[in-house]
């Protein structure tokens, strides 16, 4: 059974933790989360690593430790996350990590990885993990599986799953060759609040670390206009694709989104062709929403898009291609001509309305 | 600037994909494209070129298949292709293709190399990061934008939650670039032409050595993803499938 959302403890692991001590005496090897954090405090995501690390952790019979690098109120991020059942949290400590380089970050973690010996090293499937961590497991010789959606251990063997083809299928994947192994676990993946949480903090370490000064220069994060709408407090959203076609049948959805009383959203197609604004995009480069009621017209349904909206109460999706990713989500389908099905729900939604 | 892009041919956005038998792979009768970001990345380096003089090399790793992406790259601006050729190329991860791109490639001293940031199929997101880790170069990932500096380039990288960055960097570089970034250019009926006698360099990946042997995470089955959510599927006419879905709208849940 793959882990994700599930609960139930692996039994079978005491064999294994026998074995594992009495092949390295003086301490089991551990499983590192690394945490991501930035002026903004610990990014969401870490917590869910956090789950998927006690998971296996509990699977395998090893011990899970944090790795915070220095950056902003660091100390603060330490005792944050030693709130969580983890046998330790190593700090990693010099000025030369902030601002975040790949360079910097990469030099930094291998000294930690390589005093820590870890079997796995886990991460959030971030844009800034998917900056670094390619690099940092090539440094070591090592392989990284990305964007990870759950594991299960058959025989003592980690098997991981990941989505392929835009989510139209997934595989199991193992790792071939030497540990320390290095996972990345898709957003939303693990849930952040079903970390365990500890009576009696874990103890932090402060271990220090010496990069070389980076060749990058890395400039202050900005955003472009200020985000005028908010989605993330919208009871209902409308949400457009490519399925569209052109822009100005946008009007059909408008339409549809305001007999509703919605928000108009869209995929991110549609927010790069120009047809709607930046700020009415949803996704992993949008905004994140957990709507009543998320009713996607013409969306596929890419990854990018589904960890901004999977969090709905209630999906309804509208698309032609019956394949689309976008029903693994939906509570209620349609496949279908939007052209059609559209205003045969604005109509029908007049009616009720009265 | 001399650039290279790097190009992966993948099933077309609506190809109806099937695990074929044995779970390790698709069935091939798909049709193929370019995959999407790769098509923003040479749309960037040709842009690069017009701007600011040099030259374009467009490479893939793919079956005699994924020859076409090099075909439409030529006819779009690119001055020459390279394709680093094997049945083998699906099978590799993404290791083992920043491998064999690396391979592909001594000596020709780019100033700058792009990919797109994922592929569509495996969607790993790793090889242009690999592949400047091997070749022991600088990298940005998911560039919106790039213009060149006195002492190397500028680049915006895309952040989440509607961030951006600049970064300076030095060249020789590896950039990892952001589909629907700049709007793509057809190839025109006289690039078609032209593209005919331009050079295009055949690597055999057997001969250089890179085989799934290589690969640091094997695939021990493909299928199709059991549904983590129950989805009721309305069928009917377009006014009986609106009739159903405004009932559970009503009903179900509560926000008419």
């Amino acid at each position: 059974m793959t882990r994700g959302f599930s609960e139930n403890p692996h039994r079978s692991s005491l064999v294994r933790l026998w074995f594992r001590d009495f092949q390295t005496p003086y301490m089991a090897q551990p499983i590192l989360v690394v945490i991501e954090h930035g002026a903004r405090g610990i990014n969401p995501a870490s917590w869910e690593v956090i789950t998927a690390g006690q998971a296996l952790g509990e699977a395998l019979g090893l011990p899970v430790e944090a790795v915070v690098l220095e950056g902003v109120e660091a100390d603060t991020v330490c005792s944050q996350v030693a709130t969580r059942q983890l046998a330790g949290v190593r700090h990693a400590v010099h000025s030369g990590l902030v601002p975040y380089t790949p360079e910097t970050q990469v030099q930094a973690l291998v000294q930690v990885i390589t005093a820590a010996a870890p079997v796995y090293v886990l991460f959030p499937h971030t844009y800034q993990a998917r900056d670094y961590v390619p690099q940092l497991a090539t440094r070591m010789a090592r392989g990284l599986i990305s964007d990870a959606t759950g594991f299960r251990v058959e025989s003592g063997r980690v098997v991981l799953t990941r989505q392929m083809f835009q989510g139209k299928l997934a595989a199991d994947v193992v790792f071939a060759g030497e540990t320390p192994h290095f996972v990345s676990f898709q957003i939303g993946a693990f849930r952040g609040d079903k970390a365990v949480l500890t009576t009696a903090p874990a103890p932090i370490e402060k271990v220090s670390v010496a990069p070389s000064p980076p060749l990058l220069q890395p400039g202050e994060p900005f955003q472009e206009a200020k985000q005028a709408v908010d989605l993330s407090k919208a009871d209902l959203i409308v949400s457009v694709g490519r399925g569209i076609k052109e822009p100005k049948n946008l009007d059909l959805v408008r339409e549809l989104a305001q007999v509703l009383g919605a928000e108009l959203a869209a995929s991110r197609p549609i927010c790069d062709s120009g047809w709607l604004p930046m700020d009415r995009q949803i996704g992993s480069s949008g905004q994140t929403v957990s709507p009543k009621l998320y009713l996607a017209v013409g969306i596929s349904g890419a990854i990018q898009h589904l960890v901004g909206m999977k969090g709905a109460r209630t999906i309804v999706a509208i698309n032609k291609d019956p394949e689309a990713p976008i029903f693994e989500v939906a509570d209620y389908g349609v496949v279908g001509n939007l052209f059609e099905v559209v205003p045969a729900l604005i109509e029908e939604i007049k009616k009720r309305k009265g | 600037m001399k650039i290279l892009v790097c190009l992966k041919q993948v099933p077309a956005k609506d190809a109806p994909i099937k695990v074929a038998a044995g779970e390790m792979w698709i069935r091939e009768d798909v049709t193929y494209e370019v995959n999407e970001p790769d098509a923003y990345a040479l749309e960037e380096a040709l842009r690069q070129k017009e701007a600011h003089g040099g030259e374009v090399v467009a490479l893939t790793v793919g079956p005699a298949r994924a020859a076409q992406v090099l075909r439409e790259a030529l006819a779009k601006g690119a001055d020459r292709a390279v394709h680093v050729e094997g049945e083998a190329a699906a099978q590799l991860d993404c290791f083992a293709t920043a491998e064999a791109i690396a391979r592909a490639i001594p000596g020709e001293h780019f100033d700058l190399i792009f990919t797109g940031l994922q592929s569509d199929d495996y969607g790993f997101a790793q090889v242009g990061v690999v592949l400047a880790e091997l070749l022991g170069l600088p990298h940005a990932t998911i560039i919106m934008h790039l213009e060149p500096t006195a002492t190397g380039i500028r680049v915006k990288r895309e952040l989440e939650g509607g961030y951006f960055q600049n970064v300076d960097l030095p060249t020789p570089a590896v950039l990892t670039i952001q589909s629907g970034i700049s709007k793509l250019r057809y190839a025109t009926l006289m690039g078609i032409k032209a593209a005919k006698s331009k050079p295009l360099t055949r690597h055999s990946l057997e001969e250089m050595g890179v085989t799934p042997r290589l690969n640091r995470q094997t695939i021990t089955r493909l299928y199709v993803p059991a549904r983590s959510k129950k989805t009721e599927m309305l069928t009917g006419t377009a006014k009986e499938v609106a009739a159903q879905l405004v009932e559970h709208l009503k009903n179900d849940a509560r926000v008419l």
